[in-house]
């Protein structure tokens, strides 16, 4: 049974430690220091990278670290976003239209329908739950032939829509919030509210909403990440509706004097994302310790 | 007026039939469908009836222009007898998952627990660089930049300089290297959200279990991990392994990123692939339903299989 982390937990308060030998800590320290490195550094070889003058970048042999660090890389890769065709605020307005409204609809709609599966005893709430922990085994490739032809139907394609209504039914954002609604928002206060003749609508909004932040900051986390990273849409061909992810990787797309300009791309398509973690990560965990599958 | 008597006077489940009494039940929780609609009615649109239209259509050589005949099985017979990089495909697809999917798995559990055993300040650090590569967008293009097939990649230029080569190797050209080199970076970003699942779940796990443990003989932290943690942590297990395995066979993207499309001799050439290829660029939509049926059929297949070992674990 998962539980929600209690206060000592949280703060891993470990008096005593029970079977541990010096040699296993050691064994440990080695193991996630060898894989650490190895996960970090291609990381910090794009930061190196994009900080490099040119004539660092074309020396041999290479070296790993920057000794002169310069901030060309970036001011030509805004420069050459600035000369493309399209204005690079439509690029931005496009991203931040894309991930608001994406984010905003797919929080709303899986939390709603969360609360009703978690804590409405309707008939067919087994049935409901059941299919969207059968869809978490396969993922979009196999829905995208159909999905093509659908949008295309709908004259969604090569609209901002395209790619916001699909992000707005997410089924792992339904399956994270469902289960941390569970555990975390207690019947006897949902009784009570019920009791008094408060409705369901007011009862999740007010009462259980407030309860499950950290499932809400979860989910427009990886709502959010989903929906930056995603760069090129094959449901998208104007290029005027591209977003920022897409601008700033098509324009660095080759060339040896902009190899520079392509690590600062790739680091500031990355950075967003980690930040934005980094902002979060307590909330994502906490969330993240109701998921288990119980059965 | 139904509505009315339950108010008034509770109807007592015995006296109703289990029809009469769902449909009691229904309209009594009228609000709670209201609330799934929005989410289920856009679930079904573009999850649930995609995966049926697919099948359907499989049977097809529907076009996106003409209507779609119906042709029974004839894309199927193609796909496994006339379409030999199909079947190449489908072989590697196969290998990339049974090697990703169980490594990442293992790989996002023996690291949370380590992290686990770490102080929470060191512990939140650690849990970040592990989990940067999975969702920094396109930073895995980085690799292209390590092994980078001229003399100023990094790897060309050490092993250069140790002496192991002579001439820099086409890292990305050659078909020897590539399928590994794929498996590495897939790897490299797949420590992701099966990876949180298992950081949270050890965090949750009671810790007086441990003491009690403790009291009962265990010995040592491997026999913790089997005997209590593992156990207590079944749920996380679970939900991880299936997170695993669907992004088994995802990574499609990605190798299209690193080594192009088609890949060279089609050494990496996935389902995925051939789908994208049949669907997204020669428009042959049933001939690509067929395929999408069939990686539908394989993820759900891996699935099941691995669900069921998972559950008989402790029993």
């Amino acid at each position: 049974m998962a539980k929600t982390l209690t206060r000592a937990q949280k703060k891993g308060d470990k008096p005593k430690r029970l079977n541990r030998s010096a040699g296993g800590d050691a064994g440990i320290f080695f193991f996630l220091a060898l894989f650490g490195v190895i996960m970090i550094f291609p990381m910090v070889y794009a930061i190196s990278q994009s900080l490099k003058p040119l004539d660092e970048l074309w020396r041999f042999p290479p070296r790993v670290f920057v000794e002169n660090p310069t901030a060309k890389n970036y001011t030509d890769l805004f420069r050459m976003l600035g000369d493309a065709w399209v204005p690079f605020s439509r690029y931005i307005f496009n991203t931040v239209f894309i991930s608001v409204i994406g984010t905003a609809g797919n929080v709303l709609f899986s939390s709603l329908a969360a609360y009703a599966l978690a804590k409405i005893a309707f008939p067919g709430r087994k049935f409901f739950f059941k299919i969207v922990v059968y869809s978490l085994m396969f993922n979009s490739t196999v829905t995208g032939i159909t999905n093509f032809i659908t949008m295309s139907i709908f004259g969604m394609i090569d609209t901002y829509w395209a790619i916001i209504v699909p992000a707005w039914c997410t089924t792992y954002g339904l399956y994270l919030m469902k289960q941390f609604m569970e555990t975390s928002v207690s019947d006897p206060v949902l009784e009570s509210a019920r009791l008094e003749g408060a409705s369901e609508m007011k009862i999740f909004w007010k009462i259980a909403m407030p309860m499950v932040k950290p499932a809400w900051v979860t989910l427009i986390i990886f709502a959010f990440n989903g929906l930056w990273n995603s760069g090129s849409s094959t449901y998208i061909y104007s290029e005027e509706l591209k977003t920022f992810n897409y601008a700033i990787s098509q324009v660095v797309s080759a060339g040896i004097a902009r190899a520079g300009a392509s690590a600062a791309s790739t680091v500031v398509t990355m950075i967003v994302p980690i930040i934005v973690f980094i902002i979060t990560q307590s909330n994502v965990i906490e969330t993240m310790s109701t998921s288990g599958m119980k059965d | 007026m139904e509505q009315k008597t339950i108010s008034e006077q509770p109807v007592l489940r015995r006296d109703k039939s289990k029809l009469q009494w769902t449909w009691i039940e229904m309209k009594k929780h009228k609000v709670a469908y209201l609330m799934i609609a929005p989410f289920f009615l856009l679930f079904f649109t573009f999850t649930v009836v995609p995966v049926l239209l697919s099948v359907v259509l499989s049977f097809t050589t529907f076009n996106m222009l003409e209507f779609p005949d119906f042709i029974w099985f004839d894309n199927y017979i193609r796909l496994f007898l006339d379409d030999d990089i199909f079947l190449l495909s489908i072989k590697n697809t196969f290998i990339f998952a049974c090697i990703t999917g169980p490594v990442s798995y293992l790989l996002s559990l023996f690291i949370a627990w380590f992290i686990n055993e770490l102080k929470p300040k060191l512990r939140a650090f650690v849990t970040l660089i592990f989990y940067a590569p999975s969702i920094a967008g396109n930073v895995y293009l980085i690799w292209t930049l390590l092994f980078s097939g001229d003399q100023y990649g990094l790897v060309n230029s050490w092993l250069m300089q140790l002496g192991f080569i002579n001439s820099p190797i086409l890292w990305f050209q050659d078909t020897d290297y590539i399928f590994p080199l794929v498996i590495v970076v897939a790897l490299w970003t797949s420590l992701g959200t099966s990876f949180l699942t298992f950081i949270a779940g050890f965090q949750v796990v009671d810790k007086s279990l441990y003491e009690a443990g403790a009291v009962d003989g265990i010995k040592h932290r491997f026999q913790e991990l089997w005997y209590i943690t593992l156990p207590t942590m079944k749920p996380q297990l679970m939900l991880g392994a299936i997170l695993a395995i669907t992004n088994s066979f995802g990574f499609g993207a990605v190798i299209t990123a690193l080594v192009g499309f088609p890949s060279p001799d089609y050494c990496v050439h996935t389902i995925m692939h051939h789908l994208q290829d049949y669907g997204g660029s020669r428009f042959e939509m049933g001939y690509a339903s067929a395929i999408a049926t069939i990686l539908f059929m394989m993820m759900v297949g891996a699935n099941a299989l691995v669900t069921k070992m998972l559950r008989k674990v402790g029993t």
